[in-house]
């Protein structure tokens, strides 16, 4: 469906004046984000702030997927839930701030996990998927179902003070197993639940997605393609490493061993 | 032996493998990835793959957190 920028009303048109008065967005890009359609993955430290941000540029679907509730220890980073939200899922919690915050867009909360059978079938209806995931089966199972179906990826991962972001571009750039072939080995690589995370961090890396997301639907700009941007934030050091296609990655290489979505969690393969 | 680590100079000492360098910085090679001279070393190789005088070795943490 096209959305041109003769359709805004004049309530949007101050909504999202700071927008179009920029040469590389105007009134032609406010209408390729407000037709835009994005697939988020958690709605936690990254998801929160990923989600608000876009909601705010008026995205115009966002679907949000997390099996999880909104617990008290999430309250730290996690700025789109509350005290009075703890308990509940946390795409309901998510929703309604994002809906109170821009009636414009519509907010898809999807309360499930994603599992090899259900996620193209989601993301083949979205222009762009974004992964604020929290582990690494979801992460290479995003990753794989992005190359195979073809969509753009945004990837962000965060633990203590250190934050990675890249976009993947299947069919142009790398992905995420040219990089990181295989998952770690369960339970040597800690979660932010193990491991901590300084609240501040995932909104740092959060937002860096939101501004590549943006870029990536409005066509401007130099996405984080073929490169990993970590950020140490204790020594206040952003750092690019390219990151080039690699040949034999099982993926995305020229003779990928991965064809089809196949097993992610040992807990999942068992049942 | 002189190398670019991550973007800073670094002298290796005596480590002249990817798996020694490893050692030499008490890093976990199944924590990380490594890339060495921009192209990815796969994992299986780390301990035949010699570091020369002037290589830029980028060692990058796996990160999963969200």
């Amino acid at each position: 469906m096209g959305f041109t920028e003769d359709q805004f009303t004049d309530d949007q048109m101050i909504r999202y004046s700071r927008h179009i008065i920029l040469p590389e967005v105007g009134g032609k890009g406010q209408a390729k984000i407000s037709a835009a359609k994005v697939f988020l993955i958690g709605a936690g430290g990254l998801g929160c702030p990923i989600s608000y941000y876009l909601t705010a540029a008026g995205v115009g679907r966002i679907a949000i997927v997390d099996d999880d509730m909104v617990d008290l220890s999430n309250l730290q980073r996690q700025i789109l839930h509350s005290t009075k939200t703890v308990g509940i899922p946390k795409v309901e919690s998510a929703k309604g701030v994002l809906e109170a915050l821009n009636p414009d867009v519509e907010i898809v909360a999807i309360k499930e996990r994603l599992t090899p059978e259900n996620i193209i079938g989601y993301i083949k209806d979205y222009d762009i998927v974004i992964d604020g995931s929290d582990n690494f089966p979801t992460r290479y199972l995003v990753n794989d179902a992005c190359v195979l179906a073809g969509k753009p990826l945004s990837s962000g991962a965060v633990l203590r003070f250190e934050g990675q972001v890249t976009t993947i571009i299947p069919g142009e750039g790398h992905c995420y197993r040219c990089l990181f072939e295989e998952m770690p080995p369960e339970g040597l690589v800690p979660s932010c639940q193990e491991g901590g995370v300084l609240g501040v961090l995932p909104g740092i890396i959060g937002t860096l997605q939101a501004m590549e997301v943006l870029k990536l639907i409005l066509g401007k700009g130099d996405v984080l393609k073929n490169t990993l941007l970590i950020y140490d934030a204790l020594k206040t050091n952003f750092r690019k490493v390219k990151v080039p296609r690699n040949p034999e990655c099982p993926i995305c290489g020229t003779n990928p061993a991965i064809k089809e979505l196949g097993c992610y969690e040992a807990n999942y393969c068992r049942a | 032996m002189k190398i670019r680590l991550n973007g800073d100079d670094y002298d290796t000492k005596a480590a002249s493998t990817i798996s020694e360098l490893l050692t030499a910085l008490d890093i976990n090679p199944m924590r990380v990835a490594v890339e060495l001279n921009m192209l990815i070393v796969k994992k299986a190789q780390y301990d035949t793959t010699p570091i020369k005088d002037g290589d830029s070795v980028e060692i990058v943490n796996f990160v999963g957190g969200g």
